[in-house]
């Protein structure tokens, strides 16, 4: 049984209580057993006492959108090493897609997922389910023994659900198991081929491209899907303008809609694919300056609801190989808190927001427990040095994969403390005091 | 020119990354070692001991034997590997089959691929120079720089020049090159195609677009007739071959809205019929085949400029 933690002069930032003060927080048999004014908690003699005046105390960080590789592609990530990362940057829980080999279309490989997970003990893994049998688009995959197993949410990811009265099956008869259905929005017969964002610089590099409306179409029909059915839907990883502009636009409406982006989507434009540069190969891609600027705004008015990271590892042969061949995605666990500091530094989100996004809304949309400091919770919690600076490199990557553009970069803001039922899963070495 | 320039280039990737005057040298270059092929011992010894190796990943007979030529021309060894008949075909990568290759220390690598940026990823991971013979829907530029020489033969300069570029702009590498040559030469270049095959941002490598063909080469001194590729019919980006030779055909009709004395060029292979009206890829306009020629030189050129010559 992991012991006593007192965190001391930290900025607690809980959203779920309207708490953003500076507090003591004190963690007992794995839960949040007093969260107090400084100075007012007794140190317990036979506890750990952390200073952590100057950086964040927040709920654990949660990453709604991971590939964890395993079952089948070990080569890249085990959920071992993808948790291990995982608590590295500051996550406590993260949903594993079902794009393994084989696919998550069935309780067997659920199960297998969270005997893995709690062998490895660094976060909490919510299995995601197959829409469809292998992901191919044309059977429903066992919602209900899915749901039993443990999964939370259904999803073909990596992949659209091309058939729409399948989609729109999917949408009903998740609603009998509680499970949530998130769309990967994605028009094949307009991306097929594509390798980057549709436009002037993908005809300079003679590379096919994927019109932004491939992603638009998919989302207006989902969501239209979604208000027929009066089901709730998910849209993962939006990446353009209009998507947004749609969402915002059902949101108004009352169509239960949530949606996500990841960091490189508010972070990047196209131009980092210049010169081939496959570690910024994605699907969706990389998009323009307006793009980017949309998704901000979207973060800012709640038309989006999650930061999540999309973490796509790959070995370097998947993405030393000719541009049009390479692997789609990239590595984020790691990056995810300095990428949306950043954004926090510009004065685009506030603290509070970001906590939002990282934390609470994904445990409300995904319907777990966390996103919250509350007394008597799991004591899953996330310390964030704001100011710490570092250069993100190779040698530092925990994940087993390195395919990240943001490679040589110097980033600011890491996750210093990271406990999970109150047991550390992450550490910081350096100045972090004791 | 600069007296203190030199070609400095190791590998030549595209016409993107070289400048007016890199295309200058190039052309004056090819222009004195055109001569070369007109003797009766046609070679000689300059590249003497370098290993040269055309490493063609597509079907080719124009480009690959045109760079064989202009290699032995200069006295270098050359050797030949196509696809089906490397490791590649075994499962092996491309860097890794290029490593092996450049462990032989050859000198140049000269590379045909279906692929967009793969003489970039070859040039970033080997020690030999790297000249694209074409790489995907991206470059092809000795192909631009052969149809600058041949219109600069014909017309006495480039500058100042009409060119109307006709046909699939959106997959061919020769019409982005030479879009890219041509206008940073200082000529007006227009194109016309079906609107399936203009691609986005044409305009940003520096065409003008027409829609209509008529309105294309009106004024142009320079006509070129891009390859329909047949295979591209799986796309549905025209309906026939039949209704495409119909509009976007360069005919008689076209050629005399043209400039009197334009010529006629075609980057190889003809689909007869289709793109160009047969009796003029045949006729006194055309210098279809003096593009041929002046490819041996062009690339005689290339070879001599990246191995260091001066």
């Amino acid at each position: 049984m992991p012991g006593v933690i007192l965190l001391k002069n930290g900025r607690v930032i809980d959203p779920a209580n309207g708490i953003d003060q500076i507090l003591d927080v004190l963690i007992a048999d794995g839960r949040i057993s007093a969260v107090a004014q400084p100075g007012s908690l007794p140190e317990q003699m036979e506890g750990i006492v952390y200073d952590v005046q100057g950086k964040w105390v927040v709920p654990g960080l949660i990453d709604m959108h991971v590939h964890l590789r395993e079952p089948g592609q070990e080569y890249k990530e085990t959920i071992a090493t993808g948790t291990r990362a995982a608590a590295a940057g500051g996550f406590t829980a993260v949903a594993a897609m079902p794009n393994t080999r084989p696919v998550n279309d069935n309780q067997t490989v659920t199960l297998f997922i969270l005997a893995k997970a709690a062998e490895a003990g660094f976060a909490r893994v919510y299995p995601v389910g197959a829409i469809s049998s292998g992901s191919n688009g044309e059977h429903l995959a066992e919602f209900g023994e899915l749901r039993q197993a443990g999964a939370v949410a259904v999803t073909d990811d990596g992949l659209p659900v091309g058939n729409s009265q399948l989609m729109r099956r999917a949408l009903e008869y998740a609603g009998d198991h509680d499970l949530l259905v998130i769309s990967h929005a994605e028009e094949m017969t307009l991306s097929h081929g594509g390798a980057m964002n549709d436009g002037p610089l993908a005809t300079r590099l003679g590379l096919r491209g994927i019109p932004h409306v491939a992603e638009e179409i998919m989302v207006y029909r989902d969501l239209a899907l979604a208000e027929f059915t009066r089901r709730p839907i998910h849209i993962a990883h939006v990446s353009t303008r209009e998507s947004l502009a749609l969402i915002r636009r059902a949101k108004e409406k009352g169509v239960t809609v949530t949606a996500e982006t990841a960091p490189h989507y508010f972070t990047l434009t196209e131009t980092a694919v210049d010169g081939y540069n496959t570690l910024a190969k994605m699907n969706p891609p990389l998009r323009t300056e307006a793009d980017v600027a949309a998704v901000r705004e979207a973060l800012r008015d709640g038309t989006l609801d999650a930061i999540a990271t999309d973490h796509a590892p790959h070995a370097e042969l998947d993405k030393d190989i000719e541009f049009d061949l390479a692997a789609n995605g990239i590595i984020g666990l790691e990056t995810a808190v300095p990428l949306t500091l950043q954004l926090v530094r510009e004065n685009q989100l506030d603290a509070r927001r970001m906590v939002e996004l990282l934390s609470v809304n994904p445990a409300r949309i995904l319907g777990v427990p966390g996103g919250t400091l509350s007394v008597g919770a799991a004591a899953d919690i996330t310390v964030i040095d704001p100011e710490m600076k570092f250069v993100f490199s190779r040698e530092s990557i925990l994940s087993k994969s390195r395919n990240s553009p943001f490679l040589g970069w110097e980033l600011q803001g890491k996750a210093v403390l990271t406990l999970l039922d109150g047991r550390i899963t992450w550490r910081q070495d350096g100045d972090f005091s004791s | 020119m600069d007296p203190e320039y030199r070609f400095s280039h190791k590998h030549v990737l595209g016409l993107a990354d070289l400048s007016a005057e890199d295309i200058r040298t190039v052309l004056q270059t090819a222009e004195s070692f055109k001569e070369i092929s007109s003797r009766s011992i046609k070679k000689v010894p300059t590249l003497r001991g370098k290993t040269i190796i055309n490493f063609f990943f597509e079907p080719s007979t124009r480009t690959r034997l045109s760079f064989e030529v202009a290699a032995k021309r200069m006295s270098a060894d050359t050797f030949n590997i196509s696809s089906s008949g490397s490791s590649t075909v075994k499962g092996e990568t491309l860097i890794d089959t290029a490593r092996n290759l450049a462990a032989m220390n050859p000198d140049c690598i000269i590379l045909r691929h279906p692929r967009s940026g793969s003489a970039r990823l070859l040039a970033d991971h080997i020690n030999a120079s790297v000249i694209n013979a074409g790489d995907g829907t991206h470059e092809h530029p000795s192909q631009g720089l052969l149809d600058l020489m041949t219109v600069r033969e014909a017309k006495g300069r480039i500058a100042g020049l009409k060119i109307a570029i006709i046909g699939d702009i959106a997959h061919s590498r020769v019409a982005h090159s030479n879009i890219i040559g041509f206008s940073k030469m200082g000529a007006t270049v227009t194109v016309c195609g079906p609107a399936t095959l203009i691609p986005p941002g044409i305009e940003e490598l520096g065409a003008q677009v027409s829609r209509t063909v008529i309105e294309a080469v009106e004024g142009a001194d320079v006509i070129m007739a891009l390859r329909i590729q047949k295979e591209r019919q799986q796309d549905p980006l025209f309906p026939s071959l039949r209704e495409y030779a119909k509009f976007f055909g360069v005919s008689q009709k076209v050629v005399d809205a043209a400039s009197p004395d334009a010529i006629i060029m075609h980057p190889g292979p003809i689909n007869r019929g289709v793109e160009l009206d047969p009796q003029l890829a045949d006729g006194s306009r055309s210098v279809i085949l003096e593009q041929v020629t002046n490819g041996v030189a062009v690339r005689m050129a290339l070879i001599y400029l990246i191995m260091g010559g001066d």
